[in-house]
């Protein structure tokens, strides 16, 4: 039989907000256990929450973003439950009247085909804190700092049809926050978390199948083979003549698996009701226009603009509108050099090379993006060859110069474009090698192009690289066509 | 000195008449020999009452006092105060010293009040009776056999026997105004939001307010001054402005026009009860203003409503004491599950652990709508019966309670102890402000009348109330427990 | 609409209590009674009536972003039941 996949994700990001969502503690990352958890955090008695306005500024930023309809009433309601990572034994959340409602996000495949995915809604809530299980005295230890961090659920439809899909969709929400600078996006420190819920279903059938829900899949990489994992596990299932049942699986990366949470053994009973801490926030137009008028160019509108204004192609131009720290780094160095195409295959290749090799960000690259698009322009404008450009590069990775101007002087890479100078050489290398001018000579007219390669070759090695390829090429061509 | 109103003890320490000082060690004898007795405090802060005392003499000295500097008060153990045992009247919290002031406490220190403890309550203000108190219950001053009604009934008590000239108390369904009438007392129970809620132990947080009990409505003036106010700690104190209520506490009530709600008077409401409170609105008849009857068909609802959403709210306002970062802790607890379910069965009393079971069984799937979702389209007819009732008239008048006091004991049944507050109830549920004032006696048992007011008109009920307190002198009538104790 | 033990058992873990089979009928009992009074709602016509979740009609306000607290654990953890290395500690859980 032929199955179809069908997948929905439940992003949680966290927001980039100096204090949490609703106390004024601090929310940075890595601080000593329980030293950023203030009385509101802890859920001491009789102490209140009072909201952050740029948590709420953020959420719209974003609905904004994938076009979403912003609700002008939401409401905060308590998602009730015992837990020790959650101090007041509820979570508060937005069940029945989110901040965001729905919009859509485009995905870019590698096979260059878009897809629209519908975002069901986004919501406000408060991050839990950290269970450490590490042995105390067979007790488990809680540190409470990232309670109260503001998080944007954001919810899709089940619009995805692999994992593929599910990975692009992912990086396009990545994208879209970074772009909004709304979260730092890091998901090794767990600032953006997924939930994933898979089915299968028969190719061709209406009905959704059973899905299972794959909590906590935080890497781009383990969504994709979460998900490969978890298909296969189900339509061995039901071809095996079983049933799928409705439960909370984890991911576990270590095993390449997912399995069911034993541990949630009952159906909760969450008992949603509209926080009375706290009252429905009310958003007017002219708030909402204001934070259109301010939000950025958004990955979508630069791929656009890549493809149709530079004449990039459509993967170019995804890769390099994939994240805000690339497309500034690209446009930087086109705005230097003046060359798209060139700035383009310069950033993606030489560049995205070394980075990769050495394991940085863009962010962090030893090469500015001015350095990189004076380097493409030396290039464009014949300064120096291709291969002296590798070279200046390699200079500039290493700091051994702080403009490419610099290094080409210093080593001499200067292109020798003085048909004086390259006929002097070129008269050398003939005189120097005999029996190479009589093997051209005799040679067929139409193989003579490919054994200029060896003069060619002489040329540069005599002028140490400098020479312009083209001009020795064009000389040596008269020259020895001269001696026939 | 115990006899003076907290206005004349006031005019007092300004002239120098008396130090803070030698106020404050009064009461504080008085609460030592007769606390026992009445159980009105669950703490005593004797050492910090007197730095205080002195440090506001020592104000007063350098000509820094205001009004209430060296003035002691008694607050009720649901408002936090820093460094002190604050028990919510509950084994939960009787090893809990709160880390902070709630709001209205910092708001009372910084107008120099002198803190002389903590009164009784019933566990976490559930309860009309102060019976379920982990500290067990609080005795009548005007007839030890009888409650002093709840939940601020340890506040009420003390102020009647005069070991304090004013306290604080909190009131969700009538837990101000039941117990200031069960004592013969003045308690206020302002509008909701007029005073922060920030570091008061919640109950049902859309009901719960602060507000003050003492001898009369000029006290009760002058301590809401010092603690209304919006406080941006609280998402739902309101940023308006506050008035002095004590500047018009004289006005003229001629042309005021008092409703009273005809479903105030109807079946379970003592006779006795009624005569007195009809006596007192013909006072204001007297004083120029005119009566009629008005109605609030949802009145019977009330109780009903209520009894779904302070318990919901409740379910879940106490799921944080559990155990883990404050409060009773069950010994050697096996699993996760079991240092919950034992420290909270241990740590809440029998009334607690029903309002918590009754909340999350409404709120739980299958119910929610029926329960939760009905209760708070009733609670919107509530108030707009009372927002209805105002168009016509500027109060409401009617009694605080359908009895006077009851038996200490006296009511099983958690139901028929419900039905007392169905004349206080609704007035939470809508958020208006209610007073009430002595008006009488019933078998030496005082009774209450209740004066409603729409919502931030506090200036007005304290002013209607203050100019009956002008006329009749039932509030400053004491029991005979506070002459011998004397 | 009935009360069951088994609502009272369910509603009794839901919120962490422990209760013995004696108090169980205790609850049964009382909360039954409770509810019943309750059930008079269902009597009151709500139709186009929206739920009243406060009683004012007012907006939630929103506070600056500025981190205004400082560590105070030391502090908080006095009141605390068990606490070693600046972590509140609790029984194992098992994930």
């Amino acid at each position: 039989m032929q199955w179809e996949t069908v997948i929905g994700l439940e992003v949680h990001v966290q927001l980039a907000t100096h204090s949490k969502i609703f106390s004024g503690a601090s929310t940075a990352f890595g601080a000593e256990p329980n030293s950023q958890a203030c009385a509101v955090d802890l859920g001491l008695p009789g102490v209140l929450p009072v909201l952050n306005e740029q948590a709420v500024a953020m959420a719209v930023q974003f609905g904004l973003a994938v076009h979403a309809d912003i609700a002008e009433v939401s409401v905060f309601d308590r998602k009730n439950y015992f837990y020790p990572d959650l101090p007041k034994g509820y979570q508060t959340s937005q069940m029945y009247h989110p901040i965001v409602g729905p919009g859509e996000v485009e995905i870019t495949l590698d096979d260059d085909t878009t897809h629209r995915i519908r975002i069901h809604h986004a919501h406000l809530e408060e991050d839990a804190g950290k269970s450490l299980h590490e042995d105390f005295h067979g007790m488990t230890g809680i540190d409470l700092n990232r309670a109260g961090t503001p998080l944007l659920e954001i919810v899709s439809e089940p619009d995805m049809r692999s994992a593929k899909e599910a990975a692009a969709y992912l990086k396009a929400i990545h994208s879209i926050v970074t772009y909004l600078g709304i979260s730092d996006g890091n998901m090794a420190e767990g600032s953006m978390r997924c939930d994933v819920n898979v089915s299968v279903r028969p190719k061709g059938q209406e009905a959704f199948g059973t899905r299972a829900e794959i909590k906590n899949v935080n890497s781009f990489r383990f969504v994709e083979r979460a998900i490969a994992f978890e298909v296969e596990r189900q339509i061995e299932l039901i071809e095996d003549g079983g049933k799928v049942v409705q439960e909370t699986r984890l991911f576990d990366p270590e095993r390449d698996e997912t399995r069911s949470m034993r541990t949630k053994e009952e159906a909760n009973d969450y008992r949603y009701f509209p926080c009375p801490d706290l009252l429905p926030v009310v958003l007017d137009q002219a708030y909402l226009d204001h934070l259109r008028s301010q939000l950025p160019e958004l990955p979508a509108e630069k791929r656009e603009r890549f493809q149709q204004a530079l004449g990039l192609s459509a993967y170019d131009a995804s890769v390099l509108s994939a994240s805000r720290d690339m497309a500034e780094y690209f446009e930087e160095v086109h705005r230097v050099c003046g060359d798209a195409k060139q700035a383009a295959n310069w950033v993606q290749g030489e560049l995205s090379g070394a980075l990769n090799r050495e394991n940085l960000s863009i962010a962090n690259s030893p090469v500015t993006a001015g350095q990189l698009g004076e380097l493409v322009q030396r290039v464009l404008d014949d300064t120096i060859n291709g291969k002296a450009a590798k070279e200046v590069f390699q200079g500039l990775w290493h700091g051994e110069g702080t403009s490419a101007d610099a290094i080409i002087e210093a080593k001499g890479l200067k292109q020798v474009t003085d048909t004086g100078a390259i006929e002097a050489m070129i008269d050398q290398v003939i005189a120097d090698s005999p029996a190479q001018v009589a093997q051209y000579c005799d040679a067929e007219p139409e193989k003579r192009g490919k054994m200029i390669g060896y003069f060619v070759g002489q040329v540069m090695k005599a002028s140490r690289g400098t020479a312009n390829p083209q001009q020795v090429n064009g000389l040596l061509k008269e020259k020895l066509d001269a001696l026939l | 000195m115990h006899d003076k109103t907290l206005t004349q003890i006031a005019n007092a320490l300004g002239s120098g008449e008396l130090s803070s000082r030698e106020l404050t060690e009064h009461y504080l004898q008085r609460i030592q020999q007769s606390g026992a007795i009445l159980n009105s405090f669950i703490s005593v802060t004797a050492d910090q009452a007197l730095e205080q005392a002195d440090a506001a003499d020592q104000a007063r000295a350098k000509g820094t006092a205001g009004l209430l500097t060296g003035m002691p008060l008694a607050l009720k153990d649901i408002f936090c105060t820093q460094g002190i045992k604050t028990s919510c009247g509950s084994r939960m919290l009787d090893n809990f010293n709160a880390p902070y002031d709630a709001t209205v406490v910092e708001k009372l220190k910084t107008a120099g009040t002198v803190t002389l403890g903590k009164t009784n309550m019933d566990e976490f203000a559930m309860g009309s009776s102060n019976e379920s108190s982990y500290y067990g219950p609080v005795k009548n001053p005007w007839d030890l056999t009888a409650v002093p009604g709840g939940s601020s009934g340890g506040s009420a008590a003390a102020v009647a026997a005069g070991l304090t000239p004013a306290a604080l108390g909190t009131d969700t369904g009538g837990s101000i105004r039941q117990p200031a009438a069960f004592c013969g007392i003045t308690g206020l129970k302002p509008t909701y939001g007029r005073v922060s809620r920030y570091g008061i132990i919640a109950y049902a947080s859309s009901l719960d307010q602060a507000g003050p009990m003492a001898r009369s409505a000029e006290d009760c003036a002058h301590l809401l001054n010092a603690m209304a106010g919006h406080d941006g700690r609280d998402s739902t104190s309101v940023a308006r402005g506050v008035p002095d209520y004590t500047e018009t506490l004289n006005s003229p009530l001629s042309g005021l026009k008092i409703g009273l709600p005809k479903e105030y008077f109807g079946e379970g409401l003592d006779p006795e009860v009624e005569k007195a409170v009809r006596e007192a609105v013909s006072v204001f008849e007297s004083l120029g203003a005119t009566v009629r009857d008005v109605s609030l068909p949802h009145t019977h609802y009330a109780i009903p409503a209520y009894y779904v959403i302070a318990p919901a709210e409740a379910s879940s306002n106490l799921s944080r004491f559990d155990g883990v970062r404050f409060g009773h802790r069950c010994d050697n607890p096996s699993d996760l599950i079991d240092l919950y379910k034992r420290s909270r069965a241990e740590g809440f009393g029998d009334e607690v652990q029903r309002r918590i079971l009754i909340g999350t069984h409404t709120l739980s799937e299958g119910f929610f709508d029926a329960y939760y979702t009905k209760a708070q389209k009733v609670r919107r007819l509530i108030r707009q019966d009372f927002l209805d009732a105002f168009e016509d008239v500027d109060v409401l008048m009617g009694p605080a309670s359908p009895t006077p006091a009851f038996d200490l004991g006296a009511k099983k049944d958690p139901v028929s102890m419900y039905l007392q507050d169905i004349y206080t109830i609704a007035v939470n549920l809508a958020g208006i402000p209610g007073i009430s004032v002595p008006a009488g006696f019933v078998d030496r048992r005082p009774v209450g009348l209740q004066i409603l007011g729409t919502h931030f008109a506090e200036a007005q009920l304290l002013n209607v109330a203050h100019q009956f307190q002008q006329t009749t002198d039932w509030h400053l009538q004491r029991p005979d427990f506070a002459e011998e104790s004397a | 609409m009935a009360l069951e033990d088994s609502h009272v058992r369910r509603a009794a873990h839901l919120a962490r209590i422990a209760v013995s089979d004696d108090q169980a009928s205790g609850f049964v009992e009382d909360l039954s009674r409770i509810l019943d009074m309750v059930d008079q709602l269902q009597g009151v016509d709500t139709d186009g009536v929206a739920p009243l979740a406060h009683p004012l009609d007012a907006t939630q306000r929103l506070r600056a972003d500025e981190v205004t607290e400082t560590n105070q654990r030391d502090t908080f953890q006095r009141c605390a039941p068990a606490v070693e290395n600046g972590l509140y500690l609790v029984p194992r859980v098992v994930e």
